[in-house]
């Protein structure tokens, strides 16, 4: 399949007060046309950083792209001038937001809302951009769509609200959606609904997915793909069947260790990873999980990984698994003295 | 709605009627009366003076009979500017008043918001600073002092404009000026501060996220979402800017109604306190009213229920 969305070494930073933050550091990955990834990690590990730049939503300053490429659809996003940038923004790339309560303008009705993206990327007239809005309402799933495309959004609800949200991404068909914690302010029950929704409407869109969550259980339901965040790098990649269960980062076992499990003893206790995440104004000299990674070694404090194939899917960033600290190695006496 | 707007008449009659009272009461109060001159005039003069205006009469019955007259809309005659009545006197100057004020509702509002949008858009750039340090001159200079010195510059030196009057539309310039820059500068730093935290709004970003132009997120998405706290400042400021400012009046010798406001009182003329009070106050409230309905049509989460204005 064709890959719509190459990200190559893309490095972000924020000046801010106390001095600059590395908030992503040399991401790289792809998303194929059609696919579903998810981009997973805790907070403040960038995740959302490189989903805004890849929007070049990001404010510069104080924001500032320092290295790397993003190209979609043979173009290069970073090399576009802002003109340019908003064809493709709403045009081929959706975004979704976190908190549907604040993303939608309160003295605008939803259907102006929806309109807005048709009339200036399709030039649809006013009434076309209307039956179409309408059309989009009623596949996310809003009964009475030709009513209540003249309200406001406080006549919706929470999921209502992320529905009315998901319309106006989808409007005018992108290639590319990504969807920024499209869930995490919504209750468990409406959760499932709009996760059902986005899986649904993928089906028969063809639209790729990236999913930004820190809820794995959500990455179990929706993704082909997971990549594991941390500290402003990529820690592991894999399907989706790979990540779970054979997960080769602690930081990824410890995520999974984290979760309640249905098979688990009632009265045995969570696991949790002790510790917080680096300070990004100094980034850490070698692997940023090893001042909380309970097998780490001394290499581990002085020099960063690099990325070692597992399987043809799976990639991870751990001297663990690097080929010098493989047994076959060891057993012919080449490496595990570095 | 209508429920609405009929609550709102009965609560605008009463606090009328409550005006109404305490400033006959007030006034009353004060020492002296209309009828005392430096002329030595004979006891049976002031009497019949008193008698020819209804001032021999106990209080309580003058009350009454005042508000029998504001019934009928009838303000009563001048007692200093004799065969004058007030309502006349009223509608004379308040159609200066009502017309500088007008213009200059207009121009603090449209110089108050571009302001306000250029320092809000270019936060802590150059046009941000310029924008303020305009703002902060407006509120600095007392119009007693801003509307000399435009004269002298604009109409003695550089003879622009006329001195005063309010003759052509040209003589509108300078007292618009003078009577605005207080409102344009406070109205700019409201829109910069609202529009501000608006621009921080997650809506704005899902607007520029659809490729939305940066100039038309803030007239489509972000102008209608900071105009809240004008349309408040509004109802007061237009209330105080129609009837007239009493300086920019004296300075630019415009016939409004701005000067009867302090001479009246300093004369004692009883119809003409109590006439220039109440039409003061018939126009605030009703200002108010207006700014109410405005708030339902800048932002639709406000919705009239009965009694109330709720969010």
């Amino acid at each position: 399949m064709k890959t719509i969305l190459d990200v190559q070494d893309l490095s972000v930073s924020f000046d801010v007060y106390g001095g600059v933050v590395q908030a992503v550091r040399g991401v790289s990955f792809s998303v194929k046309e059609g696919e579903a990834v998810a981009i997973v990690g805790e907070s403040g590990s960038g995740k959302s950083v490189t989903a805004q730049t890849i929007m070049r939503l990001i404010a510069t300053p104080p924001g500032k792209i320092n290295r790397g490429s993003i190209v979609f659809d043979g173009q290069d996003l970073l090399s576009l001038s802002e003109k340019e940038m908003q064809k493709v923004r709403g045009n081929k790339i959706g975004m979704i937001f976190q908190d549907p309560m604040t993303s939608l303008n309160p003295t605008m009705t939803v259907g102006k809302q929806i309109m807005e993206g048709l009339m200036k990327h399709q030039r649809l007239s006013r009434s076309a951009a209307k039956k179409r809005a309408i059309e989009l309402l009623s596949m996310v799933g809003i009964p009475h769509a030709e009513s209540r495309i003249s309200q406001y959004p406080h006549h919706f609800s929470g999921g209502m609200r992320q529905r009315v949200v998901i319309a106006i991404a989808l409007a005018c068909n992108p290639a590319l959606l990504i969807a920024d914690e499209p869930t995490t302010a919504l209750d468990v029950t409406i959760q499932a609904q709009i996760l059902r929704l986005m899986k649904d409407l993928q089906q028969q869109t063809k639209t790729s997915i990236i999913l930004i969550t820190h809820d794995l259980g959500i990455v179990a339901d929706m993704c082909d793909r997971v990549i594991v965040m941390y500290a402003g790098q990529i820690v592991e990649t894999g399907t989706k069947r790979e990540i779970f269960r054979n997960p080769q980062h602690p930081y990824t076992k410890g995520l999974l260790n984290s979760l309640p499990r249905l098979d688990q003893a009632k009265d045995e206790p969570l696991v949790p990873i002790y510790g917080t995440p680096p300070d990004l104004i100094k980034p850490p000299q070698g692997c940023g999980f090893c001042s909380r990674c309970d097998e780490a070694m001394r290499i581990c404090e002085t020099d960063v990984p690099e990325m070692t194939a597992i399987s043809d899917t799976q990639t991870v960033r751990c001297w663990l698994q690097h080929v010098r600290a493989r047994p076959t190695e060891m057993d012919s006496g080449k490496g595990a003295s570095a | 709605m209508i429920r609405y707007i009929l609550n709102k008449f009965i609560f605008m009659f009463l606090s009328l009627f409550v005006l109404v009272t305490a400033t006959f009461a007030l006034m009353n109060a004060v020492p002296g009366s209309p009828l005392q001159s430096e002329k030595a005039t004979t006891e049976q003069i002031q009497k019949n003076m008193e008698a020819y205006y209804g001032l021999d009469k106990p209080l309580i019955q003058q009350y009454g009979l005042y508000l029998k007259k504001l019934a009928q809309f009838d303000l009563g005659i001048s007692m200093k500017k004799r065969f004058q009545s007030v309502n006349k006197m009223i509608s004379q100057s308040f159609g200066y008043s009502l017309r500088l004020g007008i213009v200059s509702i207009i121009t603090s509002v449209l110089a108050g918001c571009v302001l306000g949008i250029i320092a809000a858009m270019y936060h802590r750039k150059f046009l941000d600073n310029l924008a303020m340090v305009i703002a902060v001159i407006g509120l600095a200079i007392p119009s007693m002092v801003m509307a000399p010195l435009l004269q002298y510059l604009f109409s003695v030196k550089l003879r622009m404009f006329p001195v005063t009057g309010l003759k052509e539309p040209l003589a509108y310039v300078l007292p618009t000026i003078a009577l605005s820059s207080v409102s344009i500068a406070f109205i700019a730093r409201l829109i910069r501060a609202t529009m501000i935290e608006v621009l921080h709004a997650d809506f704005i970003k899902t607007a520029k996220a659809k490729g939305l132009g940066g100039h038309l997120i803030v007239w489509r998405h972000a102008l209608r979402n900071s105009m809240l706290p004008v349309v408040t400042y509004l109802g007061y400021l237009a209330a105080n800017v129609i009837t007239g400012s009493v300086i920019i009046e004296q300075i630019f010798a415009i016939p409004g109604m701005g000067k009867f406001f302090v001479q009246c009182v300093i004369d004692r003329d009883y119809p003409l306190i109590m006439g220039t009070t109440i039409f003061y106050a018939v126009l605030l409230i009703a200002t108010r009213f207006l700014a109410d309905i405005a708030y339902v049509l800048v932002d639709p989460r406000i919705r009239i229920s009965a009694g109330k204005v709720g969010g």
